[in-house]
């Protein structure tokens, strides 16, 4: 197995009562497409959050590049090369779309900016609506604007919080290419609820489920795993 | 080039008030110049406020910390005008840093009731050290104390001028902070903390460089009222003071570069008529700002920005 990029130990985020992550061991390898999958609820964007820094974790620790980023705040662990995009989407609606992803850009440090920002649109498909004010964009184009201000980051790792609901059938397809163009460069953590998303792309999946993970494999050996089907798959 | 239509704008801005200077009556004269630094101290405020979305209760502190290190600088220190006009912005930013420090660890309401608090207790200091403030009666700087390189700053003249030029520079720089990539990350932070964060940029840092820039701002256009006014008084450090840039701010627009001028022209010719014309002027002003929140709550730039003008900074 390639080099792990990410490995996290005994990871814990409690709600209250509510268990939503519970000791979770978990490695990324270096260059793969990871999928996390599991119900509502289960515990996935908790995880990813504790992963990017957005949620302090109650207990466990967090090694990126062999370096621990436990105590690190989010936005130090961006530096180091962890882009998330959201779930819900969260761009700057009143600015432009351009405006968006120079944000990531400068960020990164890219020289000159303008076309490390352009490039990054160009890859969504969204190079002609670089003027446009974001918040007016379609909710398709908004999830794609989000994943294009992933990429101008240039992360070591990107995580993917359900980077396709509400695409359409052919933005997919769009964003399918994005993803495995991305790696072997960059590493992937996808959360996906599309299970014809998750089988084309995931080299590997990781099944949650109450905060606890319940198998993790390769695609046919998750398909085949009885407590999956039974957990989560459902049929 | 939106760019360059902005940066011609501004300038025709700028040629526009020298080119008033000759035409004014010289009560006109003296109100353009006390409008032309107190809109210096509002723009220092939209770069906190209008762009970075840090609405403080106490920038009268930052005001009076250039008031008063100019003002005694000149009285007890023997500093020179020139000093003076450099002590000011120096002491803006220290203190706002300091403040910054501790009150950036509030946000929202929290962070208005802390910055309140602060320009309280600086105002509070002034009343307190009376023997060296002389508090509310305050320090009238002589004449003799008011020259910059052999020229009079209290003739209506040189006084207006030295307004411009600090204006001018503030204006300009101004324009190129908004315009820069530091610019975009102040309004970034505004418009979406969560966000940005998740971008690599630690909101703590940003919002204190933008309020450390807002403090020189402030403490440079203190410092020139106390030079250009002779007047450094306790109650340009009262509460009132820190409600005044916010105003300007609101009425010509938050979040553009010409706004604190226009806001602080028509507010101080809006007091300025009213109060002759009523004494209830208050009331008036209120009015205004009634209407201003219920039609145009962006300001009159920041309205005129969405309804077309986009490519204004
Ligand atoms: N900030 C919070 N405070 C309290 N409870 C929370 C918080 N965030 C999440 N939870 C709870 O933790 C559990 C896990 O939530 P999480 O959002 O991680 O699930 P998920 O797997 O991402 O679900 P989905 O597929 O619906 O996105 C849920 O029961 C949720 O209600
Ligand atoms: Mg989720």
């Amino acid at each position: 197995m390639a080099a792990v990029i990410l490995e996290a130990r005994g990871l814990t985020r409690h709600f209250g009562g509510l268990k939503a992550v519970d000791r979770v061991d978990f490695d990324l390898a270096a260059g793969e497409i990871h999928a996390l999958i599991g119900p509502n609820g289960a515990g996935k964007t908790t995880f990813v959050s504790l992963l990017s820094g957005r949620i302090e974790a109650g207990a466990g620790r967090i090694l990126f590049e062999g370096r621990d980023i436990t105590r690190l705040p989010a936005h130090a662990r961006v530096r180091r090369g962890i882009a998330y995009t959201f779930q819900i989407t969260q761009i700057y609606a009143a600015l432009s779309v351009y405006d968006n992803v120079a944000l990531a850009a400068q960020s990164h440090g890219s020289h000159p900016l303008k076309p490390a920002a352009m490039e990054a649109l160009d890859r969504v498909g969204l190079t002609d609506r670089a003027g446009q004010i974001a918040g007016t964009l379609s909710y398709g184009h908004q999830r794609l604007l989000e994943v294009a201000m992933g990429l101008a980051l240039k992360p070591r790792l990107l995580i993917l919080d359900e980077p396709t609901q509400g695409l359409s059938q052919g933005e997919i397809e769009v964003f399918n290419g994005i993803v495995q163009s991305v790696v072997p460069a960059a590493t992937v953590l996808l959360i996906e609820h599309n299970m014809d998303v998750v089988m084309e792309l995931a080299q590997r999946i990781t099944v949650l489920n109450f905060g606890e993970v319940l198998a993790t494999g390769t695609p046919a050996e998750i398909r085949a795993n009885p407590a999956v089907q039974a957990a989560y798959l459902g049929a | 080039m939106r760019d360059m239509k902005a940066f011609f704008l501004h300038l025709a801005v700028l040629a526009a008030l020298l080119a008033a200077l000759p035409l004014l009556s010289a009560y006109h004269v003296t109100n353009v110049a006390k409008i032309m630094v107190l809109a210096v101290y509002a723009m220092g405020y939209n770069i906190a406020f209008g762009y970075t979305g840090l609405l403080s209760l106490g920038h009268a502190l930052f005001f009076a910390a250039g008031l008063y290190a100019a003002g005694m600088g000149i009285s007890q220190f023997g500093l020179g005008s020139a000093g003076a006009l450099v002590a000011g912005p120096v002491a803006g930013g220290l203190i706002a840093a300091a403040v910054g420090l501790l009150a950036l660890r509030t946000a929202g309401v929290a962070f208005m009731i802390v910055t309140l608090m602060f320009a309280q207790a600086g105002y509070l200091t002034v009343l307190y050290f009376v023997r060296y403030t002389r508090g509310d009666e305050g320090i009238v700087l002589d004449r003799a104390a008011r020259m910059l390189g052999g020229v009079d700053l209290s003739g209506d003249t040189p006084r207006y001028l030295l307004a411009f030029a600090l204006f001018a520079v503030a204006l300009l720089v101004n324009l190129a902070l908004v315009r820069s990539p530091f610019g975009r990350v102040m309004i970034a932070m505004r418009e979406n903390e969560a966000r940005s964060r998740m971008l690599g940029y630690n909101p703590y840092t940003v919002k204190l460089t933008a309020l450390v820039v807002s403090g020189v701002y402030a403490g440079a256009a203190g410092a020139a009222y106390a030079v250009l006014f002779g007047y450094v008084g306790a109650s340009l450090a009262s509460v009132q003071y820190s409600i005044l840039p916010l105003l300007y701010v609101l009425l010509g627009g938050a979040g553009t570069v010409l706004g604190p001028l226009l806001g602080a022209l028509l507010m101080f010719y809006l007091i300025d008529y009213a109060s002759s014309a009523t004494s209830a002027y208050q009331f008036i002003v209120g009015a205004v700002l009634v209407v201003l929140v219920l039609f145009a709550p962006k300001g009159i730039l920041g309205t005129l920005r969405e309804r077309g003008l986009r490519w204004l900074p």
